[in-house]
């Protein structure tokens, strides 16, 4: 059982006990955020960049409630659809106080939120050069996610579904290929609608998830992230311990000797 | 003294010609080490704000972490 516990989720050289990430959005309120955040036992949050309300100056801070010196916060581009704006939002991330590691999301349909992975790509060569950890929000091409590697990717992170959507993983066999094909961390970022959702992932060989809506938007928010935190834990376990072949015959699980 | 015109955060300001950034920040009680802060599309180092005048159409956008996915 020492396995497990050297057993650590590494990103851009910095290691991670938990390998559930979760988004900080939708939920009714910031301590309702803060306290699943603890439920998840998340140790990286991503976050997103707006303009501060200078109309109501003493509204509350995220920072306020949830302390960036303990959880590692993933500046997100959610909202960019081009590269030009993509760069201005991380550039301006870490500006506020040093974040390198970032999440780039680019884009380019509205309607399912998929990934522009032309402007992606550029971008995330523009930020690899300029010093920044890219987290890479991608589709599940093969062929694109080995790009993404080459421009100077710190992690790939595909959708299993559409942002929000809650389908859970549609595309197994491209997530099982990019696996292969990679060393680098694979994260599934999006799509995932309750806790098994997260087992198969990590069953899949996954290093990580990223949860936002399935557990925000639960009706038991809080329930909903212990649950996501033992689903991760359970698809790591069973991927590590290595799974029996599928055979299509049955095989008896007691002896066939001695029987009365 | 002479008045201009200027835009936070999308939002028309009038200040005092001789206002500085830091002047801004202060009286918009700006938490420094929480925010980035972009002057006409250019990144401001937080250090150097008691350093910039304004000037008329002066567009500075104040950004912050909020909830994202």
């Amino acid at each position: 059982m020492d396995s497990l516990k050297k057993d650590k989720l590494i990103i851009a050289k910095k290691k991670f006990d938990s390998r559930l990430i979760v988004g900080t959005g939708k939920y009714k309120s910031m301590s309702e955020c803060a306290k699943a955040i603890k439920f998840s036992g998340a140790e990286i949050v991503t976050v997103a960049v707006r303009r501060v309300n200078i109309s109501n100056k003493n509204k509350p801070l995220l920072m306020d409630y949830i302390d960036p010196k303990k959880i590692t916060y993933l500046p997100n581009t959610a909202g960019c659809f081009n590269s030009k704006d993509a760069l201005r939002t991380l550039r301006l991330a870490r500006e506020i106080g040093g974040w390198k590691l970032v999440k780039l999301e680019v884009l380019g349909d509205k309607i399912n939120l998929f990934p522009d992975m032309i402007e992606t790509l550029k971008t995330t060569e523009v930020l690899a050069k300029e010093g920044f950890r890219v987290m890479v929000y991608c589709n599940d091409d093969p062929l694109m996610a080995k790009r993404l590697e080459n421009s100077g990717a710190d992690a790939i992170m595909p959708l299993a579904a559409p942002i929000g959507s809650g389908l859970g993983i549609l595309n197994k066999i491209n997530i099982q290929i990019i696996r292969k094909q990679t060393k680098l961390p694979l994260i599934i970022d999006a799509g995932l609608g309750q806790a098994s959702d997260a087992t198969i992932a990590m069953e899949l060989g996954c290093d990580g998830v990223l949860v936002n809506t399935a557990i925000a938007k639960a009706k038991k928010p809080f329930e909903m992230a212990l649950a996501f935190k033992n689903a991760v834990v359970a698809g790591r376990q069973s991927y590590n311990s290595g799974r029996i072949s599928k055979t299509i015959m049955g095989n008896p699980s007691s002896p066939t000797k001695g029987i009365i | 003294m002479k008045k201009i015109k200027i835009k936070v955060n999308g939002k028309v300001k009038t200040v005092l010609n001789n206002y500085k950034l830091s002047d801004l920040l202060k009286y918009l009680k700006i938490p420094i080490k929480k925010v980035a802060i972009e002057l006409n599309q250019e990144i401001i180092d937080k250090k150097r704000t008691s350093n910039i005048k304004l000037k008329k159409d002066d567009k500075i956008e104040i950004v912050h972490f909020i909830g994202g996915g």
